[in-house]
């Protein structure tokens, strides 16, 4: 267990290659295939931009994984809070320099893309909080002088994110930094101080939130409430993935996201059309894939020697995880629509970007689970 | 200093494997979770999503089936479909509007102000909703519009099918249809499922009596639509089904030449088949044009129809009531007979007038008719005469004869606008005016003025009814085909003339109610209405038919419109010295040939004068031409008797 680092440092190309886990990138690969196929349906049956664009930057930031799998663990563990320090930065540079799209500011002009540094900030603030809590020692954990600066890391690109204003992305940010803190051991009873805190803030946060906020809200507790307007989408995305029923309408049949009566096909909806088309096993698969993706992060934390990578990839898989639910309650009419994409299925490059990267490190940890951090 | 940080990690390990384990058991709650949903979507309400879906994917357009004909007795259509040309534009379709709508106007020549409604029109609505440039083209010029079409990119030629009429001769009796309004659709429950816009229906006459079946099943063009209603592509057609088509009992020669003959006039005319109460001309004048109604009225044209004193849209035949006048003098003889009030040798002194209880009743001869038996009753229309039998018969005798033979109630049951005019009796004015009955009043009924109101087709009927030899008809208009036993049973008399059927077998044997209770009666009016007719002093006789083959038997009547005061009866004021809306109506009843009864006929005009100078004519001139086409239609009706 102890074996000296300079053996460990010393892995040649062929064990690198060997330790990769083949699983998840199988899995990571077809998911990427099965959402061409889907991007390809949502533009009527023919390759249109949002196919290229979306198998284009598929094999770019699946280029990308493995260029940041083969990057030692320890290089993302030292460069952790530089990363972190870099995408807050970027947020706030969205905030004078962002682009605005439907009423809120989300993204930035780099010319050959438009970055959401929101997204990246769903794997940095993970990275920042890993880091911390891998090194400081397991006594100072609850004491309140060392949760302070999580809850600052937390706290900043939540409000920035906020009042892009993105709700979703902002909640979801602050689900993996959560997760983080509960994995590393934090008290249970800061958890359920801090959420009884909340809820007393709710009805204060009610009256920050914008109208078409509320709405989706209202929306969400009786879709009917507004079948033309706010719950529209939810009927429809409800219509479309029941009319599925057992085997799908068949590829490129759906005719509820053919007929332009599904928004949002492309990003938040995509699994709406995937379950119409392939209906109830279609859709059973697709959650397979995502778990057995999840399982083999997890698996890989089991792995992995150092706090730091296990941290990492218990809170990735668990962002993951929430990510995938989050957005498929939505579709399901289970959750208001928050706007939050499904990872990897989803259109959208910033997205793909902060996946990759973050499934990048994980394989790192995967490749370099035996080699200490620091 | 590395055994301390390895066993710090060794403790921090444990941790996050303990707290992970409890992360992991919440997702796979979660995930099972998920899949509930998908099962209760997918599998539990998988026919409800799916209805729904194709809800929002199809969506249906209904298509106006094509309307039944009408035919007349003789298989012409005389109420018939002809091909519809309109132009539709797609806007979305056309490349350049502004250059489109100029090409247009040079081929269709729309004027400057439809132009610009048109262009006002697209920018309300979609770009893919088809919007109708023309409604109605001429054959040449959609032949044009089709030469062009090439360079009209947009533009949708179309042929449907639209109601026309050869003529205005039976507007009337036929109606016309016109475009589905609000109130319709309220009103008329058949409606509710066939309503397509722009589909005609039926709004008067017949047209609006058969619409129900004469409409056809509805068809439709399925579309599979997205979510901005843009038509996709087209699923399923279905045709419908055409109305059904009906055959009446008119003979459009006959209504085409009533029609001519009534021209101008405030007239009607109706022509019924004696034995089996087919109605052969129902003309009311003066008519209107039912082409005008079909694709929208102009509103001049409507104007002109309401304002006309003359009652164009009113069919007077069915709906216009009219004291009877003399002409229910035959009906006032026969009840006195039948109820042994008077016999027909009985006579009064006619000098002109009586007196009643200090009224004075004027007989229309000054001069009066000197000693009239019931036969020169009749023939010279002396209202002494019948006011003395009036007087011994009483109001209430008389109206259950007049109700008897027809009046006071509809004719047919297929007309709406079909009045049913009033028989008035003690009872009636007690009830409907309050008041008790005057005996003067009675006078005045035997004349048929006063209260009573009937419409020219209940005058009709009951000449038909005394013409046949006094048995009860039920005129209709629709040729169902059936034959009554009226002619087997004369038949069967002319066969067997020394046995005749007493009544209770009459009733099983042949199914006819005699409205008599001594046929002798019968004969004793028909020959007192051909001595009117056909004898020196009646008052149709100088309308008379020399020939034998077209004698008719008739009776005159007027009736009155305001009374004459003394100064104008001391002056002997003529009715055509009178102003037109003070002359009396002209009746004129009869039935032909004498010998052997086959037509009865009514004719009415409005401020005519007197019967036997305005109506008299014209029923001579319409039994003419009715008789010459005898041949034709007795043909037609055993060709219909065999099949029956």
């Amino acid at each position: 267990m102890l074996q000296p680092r300079s053996i460990q440092s010393a892995l040649g190309f062929r064990d690198k290659i060997l330790s990769i886990d083949y699983i998840l990138v199988l899995s990571i690969l077809v998911l990427g295939i099965i959402s061409m196929f889907a991007m390809y349906s949502t533009d009527g049956g023919e390759f249109k931009y949002h196919t290229n664009s979306h198998i284009l930057r598929f094999f770019v930031f699946f280029g990308m994984f493995f260029l940041i799998s083969f990057i030692q663990l320890r290089f993302w563990h030292n460069t952790s809070y530089l990363i972190y320090i870099s995408i807050f930065i970027l947020l706030l540079s969205v905030k004078y320099f962002g682009l605005t799209s439907s009423g809120s500011k989300r993204w930035l002009d780099l010319y050959f893309m438009n970055l959401q540094p929101s997204e990246l900030m769903k794997v940095g603030l993970i990275l920042f909080l890993a880091k911390y809590y891998h090194r400081i020692s397991i006594d100072k954990i609850n004491s309140i002088k060392y949760l302070c600066l999580p809850i600052v890391a937390l706290i900043a690109p939540l409000i920035l994110v906020a009042t892009q204003p993105d709700l979703g992305t902002s909640i979801l940010i602050a689900s993996g930094g959560v997760v983080v803190a509960w994995l590393a051991g934090v008290r249970a009873k800061f958890f359920v101080y801090s959420g009884v805190a909340m809820l007393a803030l709710l009805p204060i946060a009610i009256s920050f939130l914008k109208p078409y906020q509320k709405s989706r809200i209202l929306t969400f507790l009786n879709p009917e409430r507004d079948p033309l307007g706010a719950g529209y989408q939810i009927i429809q995305s409800k219509i479309a993935i029941g009319s599925g029923g057992l085997f799908g309408k068949g590829f490129l049949n759906g005719s509820q996201s053919y007929l332009d009566y599904l928004p949002e096909k492309h990003t938040d909806f995509i699994f709406t059309l995937f379950s119409e088309e392939f209906g109830f096993f279609g859709s059973l698969f697709i959650l397979l894939l995502y778990t057995l993706i999840i399982s083999r992060i997890i698996r890989i934390g089991n792995l992995t020697r150092s706090s730091f990578g296990k941290l990492y990839c218990y809170s990735f898989a668990t962002a993951f995880f929430i990510y995938v639910v989050v957005n498929m309650m939505m579709v399901l009419g289970l959750l208001p629509i928050v706007g939050s994409p499904l990872p990897i299925m989803s259109y959208g490059g910033s997205s793909m970007m902060s996946i990759m990267f973050g499934l990048g490190i994980v394989m790192s940890c995967k490749i370099y689970k035996d080699v200490p951090v620091n | 200093m590395l055994s301390l940080g390895s066993g710090n990690t060794i403790i921090k390990s444990k941790l996050i494997g303990r707290r992970m384990f409890l992360i992991t058991a919440a997702k796979a709650v979660v995930m099972v979770g998920l899949v509930g949903r998908l099962i209760s979507l997918q599998i539990n309400q998988a026919t409800k999503y799916r209805s729904l879906s194709d809800k929002n994917r199809f969506r249906e357009w209904k298509l106006a089936p094509e309307r039944g004909v009408i035919k007349d007795f003789f298989n012409k259509e005389i109420a018939s479909n002809e091909p519809l040309y309109q132009v539709h534009l797609i806007p979305e379709n056309a490349k350049d509007i502004d250059n489109l709508f100029v090409r247009l106007k040079a081929i269709l020549n729309i004027s400057e102000k439809k132009v610009s409604y048109l262009k006002r029109t697209i920018k309300k609505q979609k770009p893919w909703e088809p919007i109708i440039i023309s409604k109605n083209l001429s054959w040449s010029d959609f032949s044009r519009l089709n030469l062009f079409l090439h360079e009209l990119d947009g533009v949708e030629p179309i042929v449907s099918v639209a109601r026309t009429y050869p003529d205005n001769s039976s507007a009337h009796v036929l109606g016309y249809v016109s475009q589905i309004s609000a109130k319709d659709l309220q009103n008329k429950k058949y409606l509710a499922e066939l309503a397509v816009p722009g589909m005609a229906i039926g709004k008067t006459g017949l047209e609006r009596k058969l619409d129900e079946k004469i409409i056809g099943q509805i068809g439709y063009q399925r579309y599979e639509v997205n979510a901005f209603g843009k038509r996709i592509k087209e699923i399923k057609v279905n045709t419908g089904q055409a109305g059904q088509s009906f055959k009446t009992t008119l003979d459009y020669e006959v209504q085409k030449y009533t029609n001519e003959l009534l021209k101008d006039k405030a007239a009607a005319v109706c022509v019924m088949d004696v034995y089996n109460g087919d109605i052969v001309s129902l003309v009311s004048s003066p008519t209107f044009e039912p082409n005008a109604f079909i694709h929208g009225l102009d509103k001049n044209y409507w104007n002109s129809l309401i304002k006309d004193e003359k009652k164009p849209l009113s069919n007077k035949a069915l709906s216009g009531l009219y004291p009877p006048g003399s002409t229910i003098k035959t009906l006032v003889a026969l009840s006195a007979l039948e109820h042994g009030i008077i016999k027909p040798l009985d006579t009064f002194r006619c000098k002109g007038k009586i007196e009643l209880y200090g009224e004075k009743f004027h007989c229309w001869e000054k001069k009066g008719h000197g000693i009239v038996n019931l036969r020169k009753g009749i023939q010279r229309s002396c209202d002494v005469y019948f006011y003395e039998i009036a007087r011994k018969l009483g109001v209430d005798r008389l109206s259950e004869t007049a109700k008897r033979f027809g009046l006071g109630k509809k004719v047919l049951n297929d007309f709406i606008e079909e009045k049913s005019g009033v028989v008035p009796n003690t009872k009636w004015k007690k009830k409907f005016i309050g008041q008790n009955w005057y005996l003067g009043e009675t006078l005045h009924s035997g004349i048929g003025q006063g209260y009573f109101q009937s419409t020219p087709i209940q005058l009709c009927l009951m000449t038909a009814q005394i013409a046949n030899g006094g048995f009860e008809i039920k005129p209709r208009i629709l040729s169902d085909g059936r034959n009554n036993k009226l002619r087997d049973y004369l038949k069967f008399k002319n066969d067997n003339p020394n046995q005749p059927l007493p009544a209770d077998l009459l009733v099983a044997n042949y199914n006819l109610k005699p409205l008599f209770k001594n046929q002798e009666h019968i004969n004793l009016i028909k020959d007192a209405m051909f001595s009117s007719s056909n004898e020196p002093g009646g008052t149709s006789y100088r309308h008379r038919h020399q020939d034998p083959k077209f004698t008719f038997a008739g009776k005159t009547g007027s009736s009155q419109i305001k009374r004459f005061t003394e100064a104008q009866r001391e002056a002997e004021v003529k009715q055509n010295e009178l102003d037109y809306k003070d002359r009396d109506h002209a009746l004129f009843v009869a039935f032909a040939p004498y010998k052997n009864p086959q037509y009865a006929i009514s004719v009415l005009v409005e401020h005519g004068g007197s019967g036997g100078k305005a109506a008299a004519p014209i029923a001579k001139k319409v039994i003419k031409k009715v008789l010459e086409r005898h041949e034709l239609r007795r043909n037609v009706n055993n060709l219909m008797g065999e099949s029956v």
